[in-house]
C-alpha cells in the first residue's frame, strides 16, 4: 500500500533531492522503516536511540499531527499523505 | 556595518552562513544568529543608544541587519507606564506596563519582529514576503510589505476578528483563510517555504525576525533608568518574545549597559491554550500540544514553536507561569481600562490576569520593578468585550433630554 510522503529539504540528499516519494507499511513506523530500507539513515534523523519521534521532528498524516493520533502506531491506508515537517523554532 | 557572523544551530553548535534557513541541516536544531560580541561590546554604549533614532532602531548593533533597515523606521520606543493605580491596589510599587498597543505602525509589538524580518529579505534577494499569523503578524506584515512595495501572502487560520481581516486587508496582501486552527496554517506555511522562494517571515526567516522581540527587553531596560527589572510578565503564544526578552536582558548585562541584577520571567497563557503554562505549573520535561478554544485568539496557538526554550527560560530565571479563563481575560481588559486608560487586546486582558495570581501566589512581590507586557491593542478584538459593555444611551439634543437622564447615570470606576 504505498503512502506519499513529503521529504523536506533538510532530508532531501538521502532522497537524492526527491521531495515526494512513496513508502509501504501499515502504520507511520513501518512507513519510516520502509523509508530507511529505501533511503539509508533517513530513520536515524527522524527517531532517536529509544525509537520516538525526535523533538524537532513534527510528522502529519493526512495533515494531522501525529501525536494527536496515535503517534507511530497511527494506521495509514492506501492513498494516505504524509507530510515530515521540521518544527519551526527560534533561539534563545 | 554589521556584527552578525552568520547563523549557528543552538542544538548542535553547526555554523552555516546567513540565508533563509530556519533548521539545522544535521540535527533539525532551530538556527539562531551568532553576533561577534566582542565587537560589539568594544564598540556599544548607553550613549551610544541614547543619541540613536527613538526606534528599535537605536539598537541596531544588536539586530541582525547587514545593512540600514528599508521599512519600520518608526517601529518601537513604545511607553513604559507607570501603573500607580493598580500598583496601589496591588501592592506593587513599581509596576509598570510595556505598552505596545501603540506600536506603530499597526499597534502590535510583531511590528518590531517584521520590520527586522522585511529589511532582512530584502537583503537576501527574496521579492516576496508571507507568514502564518493570528492576526497581528498578518496586520504588520501587510503593512511593512506595503511600505516596501513587496507582494505579501497571508495565512490565517479561520475564525479571525473582523479587524484583524480587515487590518490586513486594506494594505493590499493576499489574504488566504486556512481552514483549521493556527498549527494547520503553520504546518501548511513550513511546507510552502519549502517550496516557493518567498521570505515566510516567521519560518524560512525566523532566526532574523524572532531577534526583533529583543528590542521589547532592551527598551524596558533603558527606560527603567537601565535597570533590568525585578519580574516580567509575557504574553506567550509560540513562546518566543519570553525568550527573546530574557535574551536581550542577558546582553545587556554581558555587555555592561545595566547592572547585573536577575529578572524573573513569567508565562501568562489562556486556560484554552496553556501549553506551555501547564508544561511549567505541573513541572512536566514534555510540551503537550493541545487544540485552542479561547478568546484570546492571538495566543491560540496549540503547538508553540519555542515552547520549550520558553519554559527553560522561566525555570532557569526563577519566574513561574499562570492562566487566565475567558472571562477573566475579559474582566482583567476592563480593570486595564479603568484603572490606567489602556484599551489593550484579549492577550493584554490574559496577561494581566495573569500577573494578578502571580501576585496573589506569591510568585511575584514588591522586590523590585515588575514589569507587563502588553502586547497588541483592544481595538482589534472588541467582539466578546461587546455583550459586557452597557449599551450607550440616546438622548434629544437639548438640555432638558439630558438632565432628565442624568441623576441616574453613573460612570464605572473602580476607585
Amino acid at each position: 500500500m504505498p503512502v506519499l510522503v513529503r521529504i523536506p529539504t533538510p532530508l532531501r540528499r538521502h532522497t537524492g533531492g526527491t521531495a515526494d516519494v512513496y513508502a509501504k507499511g501499515k502504520d507511520v513506523g513501518e512507513l519510516i522503516d520502509d523509508l530507511d530500507r529505501q533511503f539509508p539513515g533517513l530513520r536515524d534523523r527522524l527517531v532517536d536511540e529509544t525509537g520516538e519521534l525526535r523533538r524537532f521532528i513534527n510528522i502529519y498524516l493526512n495533515q494531522e499531527d501525529v501525536r494527536f493520533l496515535q503517534g507511530k502506531e497511527s494506521l495509514v491506508k492506501d492513498g494516505d499523505e504524509v507530510s515530515i515537517v521540521p518544527a519551526i523554532a527560534g533561539g534563545r | 556595518m554589521t556584527f552578525v557572523r552568520g547563523l549557528v544551530c543552538r542544538e548542535c553548535g553547526r555554523g552555516v552562513p546567513q540565508g533563509p534557513l530556519h533548521v539545522c541541516e544535521h540535527c533539525f536544531g532551530p538556527l539562531e544568529v551568532d553576533y561577534d560580541y566582542a565587537a560589539i561590546h568594544r564598540t556599544l554604549t548607553r550613549r551610544r543608544i541614547e543619541t540613536g533614532p527613538l526606534s528599535i532602531w537605536r539598537y541596531r548593533d544588536l539586530l541582525p541587519l547587514d545593512g540600514e533597515p528599508i521599512v519600520g523606521r518608526h517601529v518601537g520606543m513604545t511607553p513604559l507606564v507607570h501603573a500607580r493605580n493598580l500598583g496601589e491596589a496591588w501592592g506593587l510599587r513599581e509596576l509598570y506596563l510595556k505598552n505596545d498597543a501603540v506600536c506603530h505602525p499597526t499597534w502590535s509589538f510583531k511590528d518590531r519582529v517584521v520590520s527586522v524580518a522585511v529589511s532582512k529579505a530584502r537583503e537576501l534577494g527574496l521579492d516576496t514576503v508571507a507568514c502564518a499569523s493570528t492576526g497581528n503578524l498578518a496586520n504588520s506584515v501587510a503593512a511593512h510589505a506595503a511600505e516596501a512595495g513587496l507582494p505579501a501572502y497571508v495565512f490565517v487560520p479561520t475564525g479571525l476578528e473582523p479587524g484583524k481581516v480587515l487590518g490586513t486587508l486594506v494594505y493590499g496582501a493576499v489574504l488566504l483563510v486556512v481552514e483549521g486552527t493556527y498549527d494547520d496554517v503553520n504546518r501548511l506555511c513550513s511546507e510552502l517555504a519549502d517550496r516557493r522562494p518567498w521570505a515566510f517571515v516567521n519560518v524560512n526567516l525566523r532566526p532574523y525576525y524572532a531577534e526583533g522581540s529583543k528590542t521589547v527587553g532592551y527598551e524596558i531596560a533603558e527606560q527603567l533608568g537601565w535597570r533590568a527589572p525585578a519580574h516580567v510578565v509575557v504574553p506567550c503564544a509560540g513562546g518566543a518574545l519570553l525568550t527573546k526578552i530574557r535574551k536581550a536582558l542577558g546582553e545587556l548585562r554581558d555587555l555592561g549597559l545595566v547592572e547585573a541584577a536577575p529578572t524573573r520571567m513569567h508565562a501568562a497563557q489562556p486556560a484554552g491554550c496553556a501549553p506551555i503554562v501547564t508544561m511549567i505549573r505541573e513541572g512536566r520535561d514534555a510540551l503537550t500540544p493541545v487544540r485552542p478554544d479561547t478568546i484570546a485568539k492571538s495566543l491560540a496557538i496549540g503547538n508553540p514553536a519555542d515552547g520549550y526554550y520558553a519554559a527553560a527560560a522561566v525555570r532557569e530565571s526563577g519566574g513561574w507561569a499562570a492562566h487566565a479563563t475567558d472571562d477573566e481575560i475579559l474582566e482583567a481588559m476592563e480593570l486595564l481600562a479603568r484603572t490606567e486608560g489602556i484599551f489593550a487586546e484579549t492577550a493584554g486582558g490574559v496577561t494581566l490576569a495573569a500577573t494578578r495570581k502571580l501576585v496573589a501566589e506569591g510568585r511575584i512581590g514588591p522586590d523590585g520593578p515588575v514589569v507587563v507586557c502588553i502586547t497588541g491593542s483592544g481595538l482589534k478584538t472588541v467582539e466578546p468585550l461587546e455583550p459586557r459593555l452597557p449599551a450607550p444611551l440616546r438622548v434629544g439634543a437639548s438640555l432638558a433630554s439630558v438632565e432628565a437622564v442624568l441623576p441616574e447615570l453613573q460612570p464605572t470606576t473602580t476607585r
